[in-house]
């Protein structure tokens, strides 16, 4: 069957990928200046400290070996313990990821619900008023900082009207759904208007082409023309450009997080950083990593179902 | 459905006239033929002279920045005054058309079977069951091998002249009456051209369909057509059979297309050309729009558009010099 | 790539124009901010804190009083710099390497594509705020981090591009004439190859003022008091409700500046398309 063999090609694919990013995150966390024996005890550590804290996270050990260990503690899920949190990483990461999960796919959510009717707008009245009216708009979405728009959101709907929460997570599905919304659509604003340039032009095209003339021969409904025979050719190359966007979304979740006070995987990220853990940055890496591999792994997915000469 | 008229006359086009764009470009000027039933009607010219935009102002394919003017009856309606729901039945159901290059004219992402179904959806009351035993049906009657695995399949798994079969059973799913083919094998090799001809015709016999063929090749009208309309910058400037028209054309234009045919297997003479090319649409010649390039021409021509008029019972021409141009023979 | 004298010359598209001049405005304001800004940015004045605009400050006063007009005009000049800054390295550095790894071919290209994947499947912000958090906060640093990982876009770009181009028969000429490789790729391949980063080059200047701010907002870029607009915007970020001036404004300018390159980028590539 070409789809599952489709499907085990690029899973195979993926694993220089991981191989290759495990090598890189090693190689740069180790490669930062100031240890985090000095960032945990400050900067009047006696020497002796200093020597027993490494002995302990077992950074005396020659590379190669740290390598080995890592790997292999990689291929186990064992993570190893947060040097700042003192938890381990692994449970870290189980409970801000999820967070910060969430947050994107709303935001995907919303920005596909955006982009694809103005798309249809501004395609099928191109040139004319509402096209232009669109596309401007969107140029002042991709112009919008994500901190700006999440701080004014914020503002206006969460301090002074207050439809939303300002900032947190808040208790149960539904509460956290309220609390995400205004940090997923700052965050859906700029995807939608990457997703809808593209996908006009996408449409414009489908719509001269002869098969969509051949269509409307057949005396089809507008309705039929327009779902099965434009939209499902004009979304293959959108589908392509949203798996590339993963990377902006991760971004832009990160400052979105910060703005409005979310618990989530991409504070984590910053904050260690700043504090020179580790364990916790290797692992987020890594978690971030395959994260964004599968959702690579997904959109051709969707792609190879969408157009079948993708999957030969 | 009413029964054909008592003259047998299927399509009746009158007078029509599509122009296009801010600078008003007409395509298709004041055009008029009928089809009868059961006949192939060939529709000849150059590229621009306006007959693929003729087959599409028929079935209201136009583009929307376009506007067509005239008449065209079918079944006792003008379906250029039909409203959109109603000509949408027409349209693929009674009438169909085929496109000249089946690589873009199919939708690359869906199965063949989806293309062919989703015409017998529209048009017909035929189930789900019934409609997978009709698509079977329709790729043996166009001559695909193999036919139920076949119609799983995607357009670029098929050669070329596979293609323009299958666009061919797509169109004929619903028993249209008349098959419009724009220009059907202009994209194919000369040995596939036959089969795809051979095919049409055998359909138009079977089914009891019939035919406006749009091509520039003469060949192609010589070998299926029976009678054939010639157009020139958006005008029809001969009408007539085709026996007619290729033994004594009576338009300069006409005689130079017969003349710059080359014929194997009769005495060698020498190839006419056409010297220059057709007039841009915005900058058409006053008079008659071929006159900078005939060879017959003479000053009234400059002056006068001619008329189509007619020279006896379907056989027309719109040449003030007919009469030279006919003694003049034919070159084939 | 000067088109045919014989064609008609057409007016360039309004994005060109509208772009254009909204660039050579901010140009202007970067280099004489003095000229343009009616109060010194850093003064602080306690008997004007907090002042709603109004005639004597059009865009009102910040929480020392500084007036938040002037401030956003000198910020023109800390972020135009930004945006000239943070890409010219990379635009240089992601060429060169891009043409070479492109014209070379095999197992070059095969390593340089699996170091594309992995810097683009990772959070840009991310990985530079990684390199500043590393060096310390400041702008120096700032562009340091965006050279380190921003070449790759160029280079992605100019290397598709020099494989196209090297199919080419003058390419195959100039291999039969004798000329080095070097020369080949620089002289001859690159010209025509480069337009596509040019336009990516406005896009990513305008990507540049969002990064840019985005770090001075979280204290990592420009640092305070100096006037940039993320730092604005974070000083502001406190008195939305009470002081809302203080970081509207200075977004605003990034917005129209961030307008300003990305309609240039879209006009420009609209004329380079139509004289391919």
């Amino acid at each position: 069957m070409h789809l599952a063999s489709f499907i085990a090609r690029r899973l195979l694919q993926l694993i220089p990928t991981l191989v290759f990013i495990l090598i890189m995150v090693f190689a740069l966390v180790r490669l930062l200046p100031g240890d985090p024996a000095s960032a945990m005890l400050g900067d009047r550590a006696l020497d002796a400290d200093v020597v027993r804290i490494n002995k302990v996270l077992g950074l005396d050990q020659p590379i190669v070996v740290q390598f080995v260990v890592f790997a292999k503690s990689v291929a186990t899920g064992a993570l190893g313990n947060s040097i700042t949190l003192k938890v381990p990483v692994a449970e870290l990461i189980a409970t801000r990821l999820p967070i910060t999960i969430v947050l994107t796919l709303m935001a995907a959510m919303i920005a596909v619900l955006l982009a694809v009717p103005l798309a249809f707008v501004a395609a099928t009245r191109r040139g004319r008023m509402a096209d232009s009216a669109v596309r401007g708009a969107f140029q002042v979405g991709l112009s919008m900082p994500v901190f700006y728009l999440g701080l004014i959101l914020l503002t206006v709907f969460g301090a002074q009207l207050r439809w939303f929460p300002v900032g947190g997570y808040g208790d149960g599905f539904l509460d956290h759904l309220h609390h995400l919304f205004l940090p997923a659509l700052t965050l859906a604003l700029s995807l939608s208007a990457v997703l809808m340039r593209n996908l006009r032009a996408a449409i414009i095209e489908v719509i001269d082409a002869e098969y969509v003339q051949f269509a409307r021969a057949k005396g089809l409904r507008p309705a039929i023309i327009l779902l099965r025979h434009v939209l499902r050719n004009a979304l293959i190359s959108t589908v392509a450009l949203f798996g590339l966007s993963i990377g902006t979304l991760l971004s832009g979740a990160v400052i979105t997080e910060t703005v409005f006070a979310i618990p989530g995987a991409g504070r984590l990220m910053i904050d260690s950083i700043y504090a020179r853990d580790y364990p916790v940055v290797q692992g987020l890496t890594i978690a971030l990593a395959v994260l964004v591999s599968l959702t690579f792994l997904l959109t051709d997915l969707v792609q190879a179902w969408l157009d079948p000469r993708v999957a030969r | 459905m009413t029964a054909p008229s008592p003259s047998d006359t299927l399509l009746e086009v009158r007078h029509l006239t599509a122009s296009f764009g801010r600078a008003r470009l007409t395509a298709v000027n004041d055009v008029s033929f009928s089809v009868q039933s059961g006949e192939v009607l060939g529709l000849v010219g150059e590229s621009g002279s306006g007959k693929s935009v003729t087959l599409r102002s028929v079935m209201g394919l136009v583009a929307a920045s376009g506007a067509v003017t005239g008449q065209v009856i079918w079944q006792g309606r003008d379906l250029l005054q039909m409203p959109e729901p109603e000509l949408r039945k027409v349209r693929g159901g009674q009438i169909s058309m085929i496109f000249q290059e089946p690589m873009t004219a199919l939708n690359p992402v869906l199965p063949v079977h989806v293309q062919i179904e989703e015409n017998l959806r529209a048009h017909t009351d035929l189930d789900r069951r019934g409609r997978a035993t009709r698509a079977r049906e329709l790729m043996d009657m166009v001559g695909i091998a193999d036919a139920a695995r076949r119609l799983r399949d995607y357009p670029h798994q098929f050669s070329g002249g596979m293609r323009q079969r299958v666009m061919i059973a797509i169109a004929l799913a619903s028993n249209p009456r008349l098959l419009l083919a724009d220009e059907p094998t202009t994209a194919l090799d000369v040995t596939i051209q036959d089969q795809i001809l051979k095919l049409i015709l055998d359909l138009r016999d079977q089914l009891a369909m019939s035919v406006v063929l749009v091509t520039h090749d003469l060949g192609v009208v010589a070998a299926t057509c029976d009678r054939m309309a010639v157009m020139y910058a958006g005008r029809i400037v001969e009408t007539g059979t085709v026996a007619q028209v290729f033994e004594a054309p009576a338009h300069a234009y006409t005689r130079g297309l017969l003349g710059s045919v080359p014929h194997a297997g009769t005495e060698r003479s020498m190839l006419l050309s056409i010297d220059g090319t057709p007039p841009p649409l915005g900058a058409l010649p006053d008079g008659c729009a071929f006159h900078p390039r005939c060879e017959f021409a003479t000053p009234p021509c400059q002056l006068q558009r001619p008329d189509l008029a007619a020279l006896s019972p379907g056989r027309s021409s719109a040449c003030l010099n007919r009469d030279a141009v006919i003694a003049a023979g034919s070159p084939i | 790539m000067k088109g045919a004298a014989t064609r008609a010359r057409t007016a360039p598209p309004r994005t060109l124009v509208v772009g254009g001049g909204i660039l050579l405005a901010s140009v202007i304001v970067g280099l004489f901010p003095t000229l343009f800004a009616p109060y010194d940015p850093n003064v602080f004045d306690y008997t004007a804190l907090l002042q709603a605009p109004s005639l004597a400050h059009p865009m009102g006063t910040d929480n020392f009083g500084r007036d938040v007009l002037s401030r956003v005009i000198h910020a023109y000049t800390v972020d135009m710099q930004i945006a000239i800054f943070a890409t010219v390295v990379p635009f240089i550095a992601g060429t060169i390497i891009g043409a070479l790894v492109g014209y070379a071919g095999g197992w070059a290209e095969a390593l340089f594509g699996r170091v594309v994947d992995a810097v683009i499947t990772f959070p840009f912000l991310v990985l530079v705020i990684a390199i500043v958090s590393v060096l310390g906060p400041g702008l120096v640093n700032m562009y340091i981090a965006v050279g380190i990982v921003g070449w790759v876009f160029y280079a992605r770009i100019i290397a598709t591009e020099i494989k196209v181009q090297k199919r080419l028969d003058y390419a195959a000429a100039g291999r039969a004439m004798g000329y080095t490789h070097l020369r080949i790729i620089f002289r001859h391949l690159l010209p025509n190859a480069i337009t596509p980063a040019i336009v990516y080059w406005m896009t990513d200047m305008a990507l540049a003022i969002l990064l840019g701010s985005s770090l001075g907002y979280l204290g990592l870029g420009a640092q305070p008091p100096t006037a940039e607009w993320g730092v604005q915007i974070a000083d502001g970020k406190n008195f939305m409700a009470t002081a809302w001036w203080i970081s509207v404004f200075p977004g605003l300018a990034i917005v129209l500046t961030g307008l300003g390159f990305s309609l240039t980028g879209d006009g420009l590539a609209e004329v380079l398309r139509t004289k391919r």
